[in-house]
């Protein structure tokens, strides 16, 4: 009986004490609440800075709900492992973060943690945001702290345990948080290290087009392509798979003006990107084409690439016929973009890994709401069938983009149609 | 030869399976409700129902439309006996050149067949696709709601869809259900 008690004492304490270590380590206390925010305080210049960075950061897509006030939150990211809402970062004292200090919104974007000491999900792309630095930092809390306050009380997250148990992420942060500052590369200029420092900083790149492991955090094959919010984010490294090459200078390009003639529109996520990038320097563009074009070169050359040529197109095939019968007219016409549609055998939703994008614009269209910038057009997911949506897609990849053919085209096309497009 | 269902009559049609719908309406079945506006499907003078779905008629193939149930505005209503949303049109005056006003009034009649307590919300977002270059696109709105609150009085009352209904105050919040009280107004059968 005693050993027995001994011996649970030991397992208790086994038990116990790395649990505590872990709870000291994981703890994190309040700062100080604000006693009133003076955004008179702020200086025009920093809060300029402020919203070009925050253009940069595309803060105002995941906090601002549809139809809501902008950054007032209560957006729904849906992960793999639940729903979360993402918080009102408007400065409203109750509901906001009226009540937060420079120091707490750092601590946000350097540790993830809130000023009451909470851990954030890293939902909030904080794993990037540690390269941020102070000067920055302060910019975008000038910026945010000039809104209008807006109370709105954001929905409770729907995690099921042990991830509704917020301690957890500091384990999580033990693994995946790499931490800042950005290091500069010394055998690049000024111009590519501020790029790399954007792309992998605040404008978290990496968040849609780098795959994640199982615990949802970025896994080394950066830029590699990754599914991201019922689309597919393309490879941006050298695997990139395009019919141009991307250089500076079409990149830039895409970038400013949300389509590029030899690459095609910006759609989907990307599409709010380049909107929220509408405010952002011709610098800090440049900055990031230039770093991207580097991380982008070595890409298999388009005429490598090639591996067989298109087949001619088949009278009877179902696709073909929809292709000459539907899409043809605007996408083999004269119009040039943002005009008339882009050559499909340039776009990369047809000459890329995933069959998702080119289905999710069949069936959608690109509705001139979502992309402000670039080309329009008409969705056709009422009018035709899965079989003829299968068929279609089938035949423009074999007949345009030079690769082998897509394996899942129907499976695909059921979860793109079972898609809630919210 | 493809067989087209338009409005309920069925037509054999010869033209080519590449024809854009509102091309063989027009040219073909002379129904010349809908218009030819870009021809890009990026303006919606063209719009009519497929299965009841708001359907761009320019950009969209009679190919894929064998067996489906075409509607066009010719089929909501006459002039003598218009129907709900052409009534509401009128009333509201809801046209300057009138040249979306049929597009317009098909894609309203998509949102309407579905959902007669459309929001304002809904009803701006169902007709975000259709432009009106006149600008009255306030009056449109105006329309919908009065058309829908028209649609709601038939449907209580039981009334068929020409049987003119009592004008209705416009101030109303379509939004909401009718007060009991103003449904029981309406004589019953």
């Amino acid at each position: 009986m005693k050993a027995r008690t001994r011996s649970a004492l030991i397992w208790l304490a086994g038990t116990l004490t790395p649990l505590m270590g872990f709870v000291v380590y994981a703890w994190r206390p309040a700062i100080a609440p604000l006693e009133a925010n003076a955004p008179g305080q702020f200086a025009q210049a920093a809060i300029n800075r402020g919203a070009q960075l925050a253009a940069l950061g595309n803060c105002a897509t995941c906090h601002t709900a549809y139809g809501g006030a902008m950054y007032s939150g209560g957006r729904k990211l849906a992960t793999a492992f639940g729903n979360i809402y993402s918080t009102n970062i408007t400065p409203e004292a109750q509901t906001g973060i009226g009540k937060w200090s420079l120091e707490a919104f750092q601590r946000a974007m350097r540790q993830g943690v809130d000023r009451e000491g909470r851990h954030l999900y890293p939902a909030f792309p904080y794993d990037h945001f540690t390269l941020v630095t102070d000067a920055d930092n302060a910019a975008l809390y000038a910026f945010l702290m000039t809104r209008k306050p807006v109370r709105a009380r954001t929905p409770e997250n729907e995690l099921s345990f042990p991830l509704n148990v917020r301690m957890v992420i500091a384990g999580w942060k033990l693994l995946f948080l790499h931490t800042g500052p950005y290091d500069n590369a010394a055998t690049q200029d000024v111009t590519w290290n501020r790029g790399a420092y954007l792309v992998n900083g605040l404008a978290h790149c990496g968040g849609c087009h780098t795959p994640r492991n199982d615990f949802g955090a970025e896994n080394s094959q950066r830029f590699s392509g990754a599914d991201a919010e019922g689309w597919h984010a393309f490879a941006i490294d050298s695997r990139a798979h395009t019919h141009e090459a991307w250089t500076a200078d079409s990149l830039y390009a895409y970038l400013r003006h949300g389509w590029q003639e030899q690459h095609g529109d910006a759609y989907g996520p990307m599409a709010s990107v380049v909107q929220n990038l509408a405010v952002a320097t011709d610098e800090d563009l440049r900055a990031i084409s230039i770093y991207m074009a580097s991380r982008i070169d070595g890409q298999p050359a388009p005429a490598a690439a090639a591996a067989r040529p298109p087949e001619p197109p088949q009278s009877e095939d179902t696709g073909a016929q929809v292709y000459a019968a539907t899409c043809q007219n605007c996408h083999d016409g004269s119009r040039p973009l943002p005009f008339g549609g882009v050559r499909l055998t340039l776009s990369t939703a047809v000459t890329g890994e995933s069959a998702t994008n080119l289905i999710n614009i069949i069936l959608h269209g690109l509705n001139p709401a979502e992309v402000s910038t670039g080309a329009m057009m008409p969705g056709f997911g009422h009018t035709l069938t899965d079989a003829q949506l299968e068929s279609l897609v089938s035949y423009i990849r074999s007949a345009q983009a030079s690769r082998p053919a897509w394996a899942d085209v129907d499976t695909t096309v059921r979860a793109a149609r079972s898609r809630d497009h919210d | 030869m493809i067989e087209l269902d338009v409005n309920g009559r069925t037509h054999q049609v010869t033209a080519d399976p590449d024809t854009p719908l509102l091309y063989v309406l027009r040219d073909d079945l002379e129904l010349n409700g809908a218009k030819f506006g870009c021809g890009l499907g990026q303006c919606g003078a063209c719009t009519v129902l497929v299965d009841g779905i708001a359907t761009l008629s320019c950009v969209t193939p009679i190919l894929l439309l064998a067996g489906r149930q075409i509607t066009t505005v010719e089929a909501l209503g006459t002039a003598a006996k218009p129907g709900p949303l052409q009534r509401a049109f009128v009333e509201e005056q809801a046209a300057q050149c009138g040249y979306c006003t049929a597009g317009m009034m098909m894609r309203a009649q998509a949102l309407l067949q579905q959902n007669l307590f459309a929001s304002e919300e809904e009803i701006r977002a169902h007709m975000e696709p259709n432009l009106c270059r006149c600008g009255t696109h306030f009056r449109i709105l105006r329309a919908i709601r009065r058309a829908a609150k028209i649609m709601l009085g038939e449907h209580s009352a039981g009334q068929s869809r020409a049987e003119p209904s009592p004008p209705l105050e416009s101030n109303t919040d379509i939004t909401r259900r009718p007060a009991h009280s103003e449904r029981r107004e309406r004589p019953e059968r």
